[in-house]
């Protein structure tokens, strides 16, 4: 199958320091694809080269067959392609009904609408609620954001990505900072997703990136070094090296 | 029931300047003035307060508009509600061009590149005295009457209903704005300019439209200036014009609608006393409310009457 999500010798430089050095990675349709590697790797500035937060110095990225190495973010969300953030990028003052029905108006294309105010919009509103429930997070709907616990704004973070209906879901780190009892409902959360939304996921708990990923990708120095299942990887010498090995030490 | 209560509150609110016609009769100038300033503010609230976008030139575009309906009525097009299409038109388009200059860059390039445009474009009013009348002002701006009916009287009574019915659609239509998905995403980019486009926002096209809007709501303000005195001073595109609309919104709560407009009436009230008590020192009061505003209540005067109201429902 064509991969849906592609890159040709991606590179970025932040002066000296070159954070992602020829990446050449394909993301098939459905995959359930881990991307790990020790801190600086270049995990997140892939991400971030994918989704056009960051331009690239050198290469290309194709989304379904079409270069979009130079399409502006926004334009990638509108073709599906959707990111969450490492550090929670949320709207503090809203409510979380609030925040979450921006990103549900956005994606039916609402965004431009002037006239009707926001509860008026009944489909946004309605697809809002019912993603809520389903994140048991309708108990806080009409809280402000910056009020709740981190675990909830941790989901909230999930949320506004998954009210845009990805179909390819980008997710950095996302149970980063969560108490393991929530983060395991989280994963079978995003685990529960339709089969027809690839994901691509950065990780650092192992235990997680070996229940979900189907395929591993390892990064280092800015370079992939190996991609396998699961297994392969977890025996993988260079593997355990660079990566598992210093993990032990640490 | 909170709800209601603010419904309430608003409808109370728009009682106050018919109630004012008949108590302060005599002072019916000064109340077009507040009702003129608050739309100017409003126009800055609209950008500044839901946008984010900081200016230190929006006088820039109050004084297009003002030149705009001034010079119309001039030269014969002497209609008023003309005159406010042409003064919106213009600023309009001057917001739309300079909206791209503006745009780029953190708040501190807004502030000098938005400072920048305005002290060019007094510059150029100030120079182009056949144009502008200059430092002496632009004289001659004779007006129709309002709908073909009421003429500006001397008393202002046409000027002040002109001044607060538009006042008082422009805050209707700003009212509907903000409240819907479009207003819903300039509050986004307010508050997370990062997460925006990962939603699927083209934040720059928002922010495009919403400075042009604003710009627009100004220019319609210093056309009422121009037309309810029938006369443009060099001043309505002066820095300190600006300025007094920056610390007018901070006094009164930006990002609030009614903050705006409240703000404009303390303030234009206190000017009033205090320069009657102090002429040449009132402005010492004024920085020192100013300076207590932002240390302790930094969503300004609707700000402080919220908390007292949550605080009165417990």
């Amino acid at each position: 199958m064509p991969p849906v999500l592609e890159t040709r010798k991606l590179s970025k430089r932040f002066g000296g320091f070159i954070a992602c050095n020829d990446v050449s990675l394909n993301i098939q349709p459905g995959a359930r694809h881990a991307l790990i590697g020790p801190n600086g790797a270049g995990k997140t500035t892939l991400i971030n080269l994918l989704s056009g937060f960051l331009e690239p110095g050198a290469g290309e990225v194709f989304l379904r067959g079409e270069n979009v190495t130079r399409l502006a973010q926004h334009r990638r969300v509108k073709r599906g392609l959707v990111r969450t953030f490492q550090i929670n990028q949320l709207f503090a003052e809203m409510t979380v009904l609030e925040s979450v029905v921006l990103s549900t108006c956005e994606r039916l294309g609402l965004g431009w609408r002037w006239w009707q105010p926001v509860e008026n919009h009944v489909h946004a509103v309605s697809e809002a609620t019912e993603l809520l429930s389903s994140l048991h997070l309708l108990d806080v709907a009409q809280e402000k954001v910056r009020s709740l616990p981190y675990g909830k704004r941790r989901l909230i973070e999930i949320a506004l990505a998954l009210a845009s209906k990805p179909q390819i879901l980008l997710l950095d780190e996302p149970a980063a900072g969560v108490p393991a009892s929530e983060s395991r409902e989280l994963f079978e959360r995003i685990a529960r997703l339709p089969r027809d939304v690839t994901i691509l996921l950065i990780e650092h708990d192992m235990d997680l990136v070996f229940r979900f990923a189907e395929r591993i990708t390892v990064m280092v120095g800015g370079a992939l070094l190996a991609e396998d299942v699961p297994e392969v990887i977890a025996n993988d010498r260079r593997v355990k090296e660079v990566y598992l090995g210093e993990a032990h030490d640490a | 029931m909170s709800r209601d209560i603010s419904m309430r509150a608003e409808y109370a609110f728009w009682l106050l300047p018919v109630l004012a016609y008949f108590v302060f009769g005599e002072n019916l100038a000064l109340l077009s003035q507040i009702a003129i300033t608050a739309l100017f503010v409003l126009s800055l609230d609209l950008i500044l307060g839901y946008a984010g976008i900081i200016s230190l030139g929006h006088a820039a575009f109050f004084g297009l508009g003002a030149y705009a309906a001034g010079l119309l009525a001039k030269y014969g097009w002497g209609d008023p509600l003309l005159g406010l299409a042409a003064g919106a038109l213009v600023a309009a388009t001057a917001g739309f061009a300079s909206s791209f200059l503006v745009l780029r860059g953190s708040d501190l390039t807004r502030l000098m590149v938005t400072l920048g445009v305005s002290l060019m474009l007094f510059e150029a009013a100030n120079k182009l005295t056949d144009f502008t009348g200059g430092v002496d002002g632009l004289q001659g701006v004779e007006m129709q009457p309002l709908l073909g009916l009421f003429s500006f009287d001397l008393y202002s009574k046409t000027a002040y209903w002109y001044s607060l019915a538009v006042l008082f659609l422009l805050f209707w239509l700003a009212r509907r704005l903000v409240r819907s998905p479009f207003g819903l995403s300039l509050r986004g980019i307010k508050q997370n300019v990062t997460r925006m486009p990962a939603l699927g926002t083209p934040v720059h096209r928002r922010l495009v439209a919403i400075y042009s809007i604003g710009a627009a709501y100004a220019g319609v303000a210093g056309a009422l200036l121009t037309q309810t005195t029938q006369f443009v001073s060099l001043d309505v595109m002066a820095f300190s014009r600006s300025a007094e609309l920056l610390l007018i919104l901070v006094l009164g709560g930006s990002g609030n609608l009614y903050g705006a407009l409240i703000g404009t009436i303390v303030f234009m009230a206190a000017h009033h006393f205090l320069a009657d008590i102090n002429p040449q020192y009132w402005q010492f009061w004024l920085g020192a409310a100013l300076v207590l505003v932002v240390l302790f209540a930094r969503d300004g005067i609707m700000g402080m009457l919220r908390r007292l109201v949550t605080r009165g429902a417990q």
